[in-house]
């Protein structure tokens, strides 16, 4: 299962690279599109991406630890990012953080061991004037109670299975 | 859509488009701006659409980029009346296009009635929130659909490029931008078209256009609306200064991660101003080649910064570096380089159309024009306003704002984010321009405009602010690397009842040190929200560090007594217990005031449901 699973990162790591062949300034866009496809950086990809643009791998690192939106850890299902911008401070997102970290028994930026769950903070997604901001997977959440939201996710999975 | 090859074509294809459009009356204008669809207004389209195919109606539903008032969402305007709707479901969709589309009835439930006068508002006019402000770069978001570049035509889209490709040379189009006034909005005020003549001049046959849309200023949000509600008028300001510019074939938008609807407008605006010839090889037959791409940011705060943000297109760590030379002699790839804001390039096709005499009437004699604030923090009413320079504080908080939040005691108002200062409540007369925002400490920043009331504590925001420079402090310089972290040190010490003498004045130099030895403008900047802090709010890290104590209650480890109030009886027990009267009634429950709490616990020992909390142990003043 492993074998195959790293064939099919290398496979797909090169159909990335190979986009962007000819083009200078490229490595975070393949950063970008790898992350998408994976969820994250693999360490398979990140070899083959230094290999095929001809970088040290060091320097691959170098770039994608540099941002804070690349990771090198599967993430979880259901992503859940609590804004901590200014306006969402101001309005007590510390304590929606906290609750949730309670709620999912984990920290800020941490996985569950389940991979069902991630818990972020963000700085600001721009959506001050609803202040304080929860995002779920990418979209911003009209409800704002951890329970709620914790629950309602579990439920969905769930349904799922 | 067919290719335009002129200047004549597109005016064609305005008149044809207007014709078609006088044809169809109505109009239901949705917001669908990232505030509006965290409210649902996604589903309220979808309702208006099935419920217009339904019943066979010839109205178009418009999905509209944000419209500023996204407390409200979601928001509906109904044309040709303009009836102004507010927090409107999907279920009043039916009732929506029966009443007031069909019959041309309002229903009140759904107008706006003013929190401060009590008055009901049938249109965005007659709302206090809109009535102050001047929409200038916001001209047309919330008005049109942004994903459709038919509707930016009609409304006199890229009418200012084809005045510029068919009867200015570049030289008189920098002389436009220069006359007009126009400073650089991403906080700094360069003047614009200064900057352009720079780019002109400096040598090279491959210059580049970059648009700055990595809005990192937590609590600012303009660009993201602009991006997302009218894409197509950053296009066209910078297809502009590329033809001023000259020798510009590439130009790039660099747009932060956390705007995914803004990169996908974006986007399509951009294919759709290709397949009109609006962006690509010989643009309306005048022989200027050029296109965009969009760069996704990554996550870096510091990729803001103009030098670091080109590294980063270039793929690199983004890292900004020392300047001279200035990007306009050596920027992406070394080549000559004109990097403007997002707002700044939404103004360029207004200055083009109405002249610079117009613009320049608008403003301050040093700050011309308009300036989008995100008006967020304690305030009624936020959202995304746009006022002409020179409007002061108060009007922006109180008349705009509609005031603070629970009628509390208004406190301050930060402006610029991590880069900006705090204006108390003695300078809340203080014209909004370039100037006299820096004479008071504080700058224009990207525009975030953060109120906050007496219950937040100036020490705590300034190590909030300091905490997120120093995490996005890319390490390159040890002044903001080390300098920022020891600061933060410091004021963490302090809200954690650890302060001691000497730690003001510790923080001020070392302030003042990161400030004129830092490399790039984070650096310079960080400081200032924590030295505007201790200018205006000596005392209260005076209390913070003397007396362990947090005037606004906010530290814990500084052990404010608390009642929960969803928990309390309201039985009063606590306050005949007090023996110092720190527990005052008010119409809504008890509260402990801070100020004469003596930290003695007897409110504790008598709660009933124990309902009173202490977080952290209070030392007592001796």
């Amino acid at each position: 299962m492993g074998e195959i699973c790293a064939c099919l990162e290398l496979e797909k790591t090169r159909e990335i690279v190979k986009k962007y062949e000819g083009k200078q300034g490229v490595l975070v866009h393949i950063l970008q599109d790898v992350q998408l496809e994976f969820g994250y950086l693999p360490e398979n990809a990140m070899n083959v991406i230094a290999k095929e643009l001809d970088i040290s791998l060091a320097h691959a690192y170098g770039v994608a630890s540099f941002y804070t939106r690349f990771y090198f850890t599967p993430r979880g299902e259901n992503i859940i990012r609590v804004c901590v911008g200014t306006a969402c401070h101001v309005r007590g997102s510390h304590a929606i953080l906290e609750e949730f970290e309670t709620e999912l028994g984990l920290k800020d930026g941490e996985t569950s061991d389940d991979l069902k769950f991630t818990l972020e903070t963000v700085s600001c997604v721009g959506c001050c004037a609803l202040a304080p901001v929860v995002v779920i997977n990418d979209v911003v959440s009209k409800e704002r109670n951890p329970k709620r939201i914790v629950t309602k996710l579990r439920g969905e999975e769930e349904q799922d299975d | 859509m067919t290719r335009l090859k002129s200047v004549e074509d597109l005016q064609a294809l305005r008149e044809a488009l207007i014709r078609r459009r006088e044809a169809k009356k109505h109009r239901v204008k949705v917001c669908a701006g990232t505030g509006c669809r965290a409210s649902g207004s996604i589903g309220v389209i979808k309702a208006f659409s099935e419920e217009m195919e339904k019943q066979g109606l010839e109205v178009e539903v418009v999905p509209t980029g944000c419209q500023g008032f996204c407390q409200r969402g979601p928001l509906v305007t109904i044309e040709p009346q303009g009836i102004f709707y507010q927090k409107v479901d999907a279920f009043d969709a039916p009732k929506i296009i029966d009443l007031t589309v069909l019959r041309g009835k309002e229903i009140e439930r759904l107008l706006y009635t003013d929190t401060v006068t009590g008055k009901v508002a049938r249109n965005q006019r007659e709302i206090p929130f809109y009535q102050k402000q001047m929409r200038v770069v916001l001209r047309n978001c919330g008005g049109i659909n942004p994903t459709n570049i038919e509707d930016y035509i009609v409304t006199g889209g890229y009418e200012a490029l084809a005045k510029v490709l068919s009867s200015m040379t570049p030289e008189e189009v920098i002389e436009i931008v220069k006359e007009s006034g126009l400073r650089g909005r991403g906080g700094a005020g360069f003047p614009t078209g200064l900057k352009w003549k720079y780019a002109k001049a400096a040598k090279g046959d491959r210059k580049y256009v970059i648009c700055n849309g990595d809005e990192g200023d937590p609590g600012a949000f303009m660009d993201r609306s602009v991006l997302e509600g009218d894409p197509h008028s950053v296009i066209e300001g910078m297809i502009i200064c590329a033809y001023a510019v000259g020798n510009v074939s590439e130009g790039f938008i660099y747009v932060r991660e956390e705007y995914p609807l803004a990169v996908e407008n974006v986007s399509i605006a951009l294919s759709q101003a290709r397949e009109l010839g609006l962006l690509g090889e010989d643009i309306l037959g005048s022989s200027l080649n050029f296109d965009i791409e969009i760069k996704r940011g990554a996550g870096a705060f510091v990729c803001g910064e103009s030098t670091a943000l080109m590294m980063s297109i270039e793929g690199r760590r983004g890292m900004p570096r020392v300047t001279p030379p200035r990007s306009t002699e050596a920027g992406l790839w070394a080549k000559p380089t004109c990097l403007n804001n997002v707002e700044t390039f939404a103004n360029i096709p207004v200055i083009i159309t109405k002249g610079a005499d117009w613009y320049a009437r608008i403003g301050t004699k040093e700050s011309k024009g308009t300036k989008i604030f995100a008006l967020t923090g304690k305030v009624k009413n936020t959202g995304l306003i746009e006022v002409p320079m020179g409007i002061t504080v108060r009007e922006v908080v109180f008349d705009i704002g509609g005031g603070v939040l629970g009628d509390k005691r208004f406190k301050a108002v930060q402006i610029g984010g991590p880069s900006g200062g705090c204006i108390p409540r003695e300078h809340l007369d203080v014209p909004i321009d370039f100037e006299s925002l820096g004479e008071v400490g504080s700058m224009m920043g990207s525009g975030g405009l953060v109120v906050m009331d007496e219950s937040d504590c100036m020490v705590e925001i300034a190590r909030f602010f300091l905490s997120f420079t120093q995490r996005e402090s890319c390490g390159k310089c040890p002044p903001c690397r080390i300098g920022t972290y020891e600061m933060l040190e410091i004021l963490t010490r302090i809200v954690e009842g650890r302060g001691e003498e000497g730690d003001i004045e510790l923080l001020e130099r070392m302030g003042e040190e990161i400030e004129t030895t830092s490399l790039c403008g984070l650096g310079k900047t960080a400081p200032n929200p924590v030295l505007t802090a201790i200018h205006y709010f000596r005392g209260e890290y005076e209390a913070h560090i003397r007396d362990k104590y947090c005037p606004a209650g906010i530290c814990r480890a500084l052990g404010a007594y608390r009642i929960l109030e969803d928990e309390c009886l309201l039985c009063g027990l606590c306050r005949e217990a007090c023996a110092y009267d720190a527990i005052m009634e008010e119409r809504d429950g008890f509260y402990i005031d801070p100020v004469y709490c003596n930290g003695c616990g007897a409110c504790v020992v008598v709660c009933p449901v124990h309902c009173i909390t202490v977080e952290g142990k209070r030392v007592v003043k001796a």
